[in-house]
């Protein structure tokens, strides 16, 4: 789906656990999350953690997008 | 007789399902599961163990459970190692390719796999391992096993093998120097190629260059803080209805729904109806699968133009090449029509 979206000139960045799956199936622009049942937020943590998480790797994405990027690159989260 | 040991995961493994999908890495004496299919069908070998893994585990914590099973192996008698098969399943084939690679490169041992060629591990792992191309579901287990087996067999047997074409698996890319029985030098087989091509006939390359799809990357965006963005998921967040009864695996329909108004998506409200993952946590939160709550925080803050007013989903698991880029086109018409500017995918 994400190089659909690309291919119709529109930037896009995928958030997503698997980034080798994403990388494989040629996403451009990839933010990794931390796991698949809950990307970005752990139910585990409390619900400031997962909101510092969520916020933060939305952000990156944010960034991402307005990134110039000559090859596909997964991009740096802190937390 | 040889020795095989068989890696599955959780749902092969007799563990459970998706519930189990965090189940950590285990070695059981014997045959679980497929490995019961695997031992009858294979000559050679006889399987002494199973390793069962848990797909999200594996996925979430690789270089953990790559270590433990690397324990678990360590002073393990073994001369071939077998990986699923893995159908059409992509965290699964993700595994098996992962674990396989591992155990290759420390051991040395042949490994095999099976995968539907939807399966992303396939495109990931083919040059690192033998992979035959196996059926879409479990129903076709046996077939998918006997083509394992019977290779496996042939390489235990010392037999001379042939290339991947010939011996059916997915083509690895490896260029192995062969003898011609023709004994033709290769300045004439060139030259022969390139009269073909001059004539518009038909010719066969010898030095196949794999292509790959790869898309030119979008221009990024000018000025964020004029964009709008709106938010794309394959993670199957619906309202609680599903009122455009999304399925929850092998999905063709898609769904767009409104956030007008909305500082967040609200459990009770949206729920997933993914099949693929377990749904406790996004059905608490949605916002950890669609992060509308921390896009509208950037919105209030000025860093973006603007939300797009909708969402867009379907359901990611199972679903075919074809189908997903289907419904990308036309959740794209319905982004051109919006305005809108940059995208955030969200997939699980």
């Amino acid at each position: 789906m994400v190089k659909e979206i690309e291919k119709a000139g529109f930037p896009v960045v995928i958030m997503a656990n698997l980034i080798p799956v994403a990388k494989t199936v040629g996403a451009n622009k990839m933010v990794p999350t931390i796991s698949i049942p809950y990307p970005l937020g752990d139910p585990a943590t409390s619900t400031e953690e997962q909101w510092k998480l969520r916020y933060h790797r939305v952000g990156i994405a944010l960034e991402a997008l307005k990134t110039d990027v000559k090859e596909q690159t997964v991009f740096k989260v802190k937390f | 007789m040889k020795k095989a040991i068989l890696y599955v995961n959780q749902f092969f493994g007799q563990v459970g399902g998706e519930d189990k999908a965090d189940f950590e890495p285990e070695m059981r004496e014997g045959l679980v599961g497929p490995a019961m299919e695997l031992d009858k069908q294979l000559q050679n070998a006889e399987v002494t163990h199973t390793i069962i893994c848990g797909d999200n585990f594996m996925g979430s914590n690789e270089e953990e459970a790559v270590k433990r099973i690397m324990d678990f192996l360590e002073g393990k008698e073994f001369d071939i190692f077998f990986a699923g098969p893995a159908f059409q399943a992509g965290r699964y084939g993700n595994a098996c390719g992962v674990i396989a690679k591992a155990v290759h490169a420390k051991y040395g041992v042949p490994i095999i796999s099976s995968m539907h060629i939807e399966n992303p591990g396939v495109e990931m792992f083919k040059q690192d391992m033998v992979i035959f191309p196996g059926g879409k579901s479990a129903a076709a287990m046996r077939k998918d096993i006997k083509k394992m087996a019977a290779y496996g067999d042939k390489l235990l047997a010392g037999e001379q093998t042939g290339t991947a074409e010939e011996e059916g698996y997915y083509v690895r890319g490896i260029r192995h120097q062969v003898w011609l029985e023709s004994k033709k030098p290769a300045a004439d087989r060139v030259v022969e190629m390139l009269i073909k091509k001059l004539n518009g006939e038909e010719f066969q390359t010898e030095l196949p260059i794999p292509k790959l799809d790869r898309v030119e990357i979008a221009a990024p965006l000018k000025d964020l803080s004029k964009a709008k963005i709106a938010l794309v998921t394959t993670s199957g967040i619906v309202p609680v209805a599903n009122p455009d009864r999304i399925q929850s695996a092998s999905a063709t329909r898609w769904g767009k729904y409104s956030v007008e108004g909305m500082d967040r998506l609200e459990g009770g409200v949206f729920k997933t109806i993914h099949a693929g993952f377990d749904p406790a946590a996004a059905d608490a939160d949605p916002n950890v699968c669609v992060p509308l709550d921390a896009l509208r925080v950037y919105e209030k803050e000025g860093v973006i133009g603007k939300v797009d007013e909708h969402f867009y989903t379907t359901v990611g698991t199972g679903t075919t090449q074809g189908e997903a880029a289907r419904m990308a086109n036309e959740i794209v018409e319905h982004l051109k029509a919006a305005g809108v500017d940059g995208v955030i995918m969200t997939s699980t």
